[in-house]
C-alpha cells in the first residue's frame, strides 16, 4: 500500500518507477501482481480519437466601447455567447457558416493553438453599459485573457463497434461504412485507454491530473452519458499550453468536423489491486458491433467482440471475415503515454489524489419524447397494378384517382416494382405506334421501401437520399401494405 | 504497371482489350472501368515487361493512354495513424507497422475511396 504522497515524493527525488499501460501488462505477467505492485508506482496510459464532445470557453476581453456579444464567430464558426458579455464558448462540431463541413470549431482552435491569428465578429442588441453593436477583429491565443478546453465527454473506455447491413455506402462519425457487411470501424484504444486500466475509478476522479493535449488538465467529473463499462470523463485545460501535436482538425466525410483529442493519465499504483487492473488485456475487454444500416436510437447488435479481435484486422459476421479499420490512432496514444512517462520521470508532473469520486453505477437514459410518429401514422392506400397491366390504363388509374405512384405487385400483392406518372408519360412519349407497351416494360424493379413502425424522419431520409417522392410500405414478406408519399409527410412536418 | 485509357465514343465500340491482349500475347486484368455511350475510361494492369507493346497497341486504336506511376500519396505530417483506411482499401494498401500506418503504395490501383474517407485529408491521389 502506497499513498500519493510516497509516490509524489519518490516523482521529486526522481526515482519513481513509471511504465507505459503497454509495459505494464508484461510486469504483471512476469512478477504477478503483487511483486509488480511493490516495484512500479506509475503506469501512464493514452488515448487519442476523435472527441465530438470538446471545446474551449474563451474570454475576448473588453472592446471600447463594450459590446455585450449576442452572437459571436471565430473565422464564421459561430460560438455559444448567451452567458456574460465577452465570454464565449466554441463548440469543435460547429461548422462555418461560409465554407460549411471542411471548417469548424475543431480547425479554429488548433489555428488559434498554432499561433495564427482569427477573425472575431460579433453582433449585439446594445444596452446603456454596452452600446456597441458590432465588431468585426483579428485576435490570436496570446490575446485572449483565458483560453480554457472545457471537454464534456471525453477519453470514452471503450466504444461501439459499428457496420452496416444496408445496401448503400453510410457516411457516419464512425467512418465510412461500406455496404453490405463490407467493414467494421470502432473506436477505443482498449487495453492502454485510461479508463480501462482503472474500471472502478478507485484512483482517477475529480481533481486527478492528466495530460490533455501537450498541457495539465483536470478531471472535473464524469463525462455526459457515463455509463459504465461505458465511462467517460469531462475534463479541462489550459489551451494556452497546448500543443498541436496532440490535437487535431478532423472532418469525417458527409457527417462533419470533430477533433482528435489526446488524453493521457497517470494510475498510481498505489497497491496490487491497481496493479491487476493495469495488467487487463485487449481480450478481456468486451464491446458490440452495432448495424449502422438501421437508422435508429437502438441499433440491431450483429455481434459481441473483444478489443483484440477488433485489434486484429479482421472480424467474422455471418461467416465471412470482414476488415476493420480503428478510429483511434495507437502512434499517438503511444506517444502521450511516453511523453507523460518522461514528464514525470523528470520530476515535472505530479499525480494528484482525487478530491470525489466518479460514479460507478449510472446508466445513461434515451430522449424523453412526446411520441414517435411511426409511417403507418401517414401511409395512405396503395393502388397497385399487376406488371402486365397496359400502359393506357395505368394512365386512366392515374387521373381517375388523382395519384403519381403505384406499386406493381405479384398476385399474393407482392411487391415487384413501382411504376410513377413521369415513367407513364415517358413511355408515352416514345411510343411509336398505337401499343403503349405493359408496365413489366417500364417499372422499376429495385423499389426504395419502408415499413409501418419505420418512423416518419427514416421515411423522409430515404426519400431525401434517393431523391424519389413515394415508398411503398411493405411488411416482412415484402406484401404491399399502403404508400407514403412526401407530401404525406410535409404535411405532418407543418403541423409541427 | 497500371495504365489509364481514355477513349471517344468511336473506340468505345471496338474490343480494344481483347485485341490488345491478342496482339502483344499478353494478359490484361481490369481493374476499374466507366464506359459510356460517349467515352470510356478504364484502368488495367499489365505485366511490366510489356507496358510498351500494350500501349502501342492501344495508341494505334486511337486510345489516349497514361502509366499510372505515382500511387496514392500520403501526407505524413496530416496522417494522425488512425487507421481508418484499412478497412475501405479493396487492395490492402494501407497496414499496421510499429502502431503507424504505412502505405504499400505498388498495390493501390488509383480507385480513391480512401482519399474521401481520410479525417485529416492525408491522403490525395496525384492524378484522376
Amino acid at each position: 500500500m502506497k499513498s500519493i504522497e510516497e509516490i509524489n515524493r519518490k516523482i521529486r527525488e526522481g526515482n519513481a518507477v513509471v511504465v507505459t499501460a503497454d509495459e505494464m501488462k508484461n510486469i504483471v505477467e512476469e512478477l504477478g501482481a503483487k511483486k509488480a505492485a511493490e516495484e512500479v508506482d506509475v503506469v501512464t496510459t493514452g488515448t487519442f480519437g476523435a472527441m465530438c464532445s470538446s471545446g474551449v470557453f474563451m474570454n475576448f476581453g473588453h472592446s471600447d466601447p463594450p459590446i455585450k456579444m449576442q452572437k459571436v464567430w471565430l473565422n464564421d464558426v459561430e460560438a455559444y455567447t448567451g452567458i456574460a458579455a465577452v465570454d464565449a464558448y466554441l463548440g469543435v462540431t460547429q461548422i462555418s457558416e461560409t465554407k460549411g463541413v471542411e471548417y469548424g470549431g475543431a480547425h479554429v482552435i488548433e489555428e488559434l493553438v498554432k499561433g495564427k491569428e482569427v477573425e472575431l465578429k460579433a453582433v449585439a442588441y446594445g444596452t446603456d453599459c454596452y452600446p456597441r453593436k458590432e465588431i468585426v477583429t483579428e485576435v490570436a491565443l496570446e490575446d485572449l485573457n483565458q483560453a480554457v478546453m472545457l471537454n464534456p465527454r471525453n477519453a470514452y473506455q471503450r466504444y461501439k463497434a459499428a457496420t452496416n447491413s444496408s445496401d448503400r455506402l453510410l457516411r457516419t462519425y464512425m467512418g465510412t461504412l461500406l455496404p453490405n457487411f463490407g467493414n467494421v470501424t470502432f473506436a477505443g484504444t482498449g487495453e492502454i485507454s485510461p479508463l480501462n486500466n482503472d474500471p472502478e475509478y478507485r484512483t482517477i476522479g475529480v481533481g486527478t491530473r492528466i495530460f490533455l493535449c501537450g498541457a495539465k488538465g483536470y478531471v472535473i467529473g464524469e463525462g455526459t452519458q457515463h455509463s459504465p463499462p461505458f465511462g467517460t470523463l469531462m475534463v479541462k485545460g489550459n489551451l494556452k499550453e497546448m500543443n498541436a501535436k496532440y490535437m487535431r482538425a478532423a472532418v469525417f466525410p458527409g457527417y462533419g468536423v470533430t477533433m482528435f483529442v489526446g488524453i493521457g493519465i497517470p494510475i498510481p499504483i498505489i497497491n496490487e489491486d491497481m496493479a491487476r487492473f493495469t495488467a487487463v488485456r485487449d481480450e478481456e475487454i468486451t464491446t458490440e458491433i452495432l448495424d449502422y444500416g438501421v437508422a435508429r436510437r437502438d441499433r440491431p447488435v450483429v455481434r459481441q467482440v473483444s478489443y483484440a479481435e477488433l485489434k486484429s484486422g479482421k472480424v467474422e459476421i455471418n461467416g465471412e471475415e470482414v476488415r476493420v479499420s480503428p478510429l483511434s490512432s495507437y502512434y499517438m496514444a503511444h506517444e502521450i503515454m511516453e511523453e507523460l512517462k518522461k514528464q514525470i520521470e523528470k520530476g515535472e508532473f505530479l499525480l494528484t489524489q482525487a478530491v470525489d469520486k466518479i460514479p460507478i453505477k449510472v446508466k445513461t437514459k434515451p430522449m424523453r419524447q412526446k411520441e414517435i410518429r411511426v409511417v403507418s401514422s401517414v401511409m395512405t392506400k396503395a393502388i397497385t397494378i399487376s406488371p402486365e397491366t397496359g400502359i393506357d390504363e395505368v394512365s386512366k388509374i392515374i387521373l381517375q384517382k388523382n395519384v403519381n405512384h403505384l406499386p406493381v405487385v405479384d398476385k399474393n400483392n407482392v411487391l415487384i416494382g413501382i411504376v410513377t406518372s413521369w415513367d407513364v408519360a415517358k413511355a408515352v412519349a416514345k411510343a411509336k405506334g398505337t401499343d403503349l407497351g405493359k408496365v413489366k416494360d417500364v417499372m422499376t424493379r429495385k423499389v426504395i421501401t419502408t415499413f409501418p413502425d419505420e418512423p416518419v424522419e427514416v421515411a423522409a431520409r430515404k426519400m431525401e437520399t434517393h431523391n424519389i417522392s413515394a415508398l411503398p410500405v411493405i411488411d416482412a414478406k415484402k406484401r404491399v401494405l399502403g404508400l407514403v408519399t412526401s407530401e404525406d409527410l410535409s404535411k405532418l412536418l407543418a403541423r409541427w | 504497371m497500371l495504365l489509364l485509357l481514355r477513349f471517344d465514343s468511336k473506340v468505345v465500340k471496338q474490343p480494344i482489350i481483347t485485341k490488345a491482349a491478342i496482339d502483344t500475347n499478353t494478359l490484361i486484368n481490369i481493374i476499374k472501368a466507366s464506359v459510356g455511350a460517349r467515352h470510356g475510361e478504364l484502368i488495367v494492369e499489365v505485366e511490366d515487361s510489356k507496358v510498351k507493346a500494350v500501349e502501342e497497341v492501344f495508341e494505334s486504336y486511337g486510345v489516349e493512354v497514361q502509366e499510372l506511376d505515382k500511387a496514392i500519396a500520403k501526407d505524413d505530417e496530416k496522417c494522425v495513424h488512425c487507421g481508418l483506411c484499412i478497412s475501405i482499401c479493396p487492395v490492402e494498401v494501407f497496414k499496421v507497422e510499429d502502431h503507424k500506418i504505412v502505405a504499400e503504395t505498388s498495390r493501390c490501383i488509383h480507385c480513391g475511396v480512401c482519399v474521401n474517407v481520410c479525417p485529416t485529408k492525408a491522403l490525395s491521389l496525384p492524378i484522376i
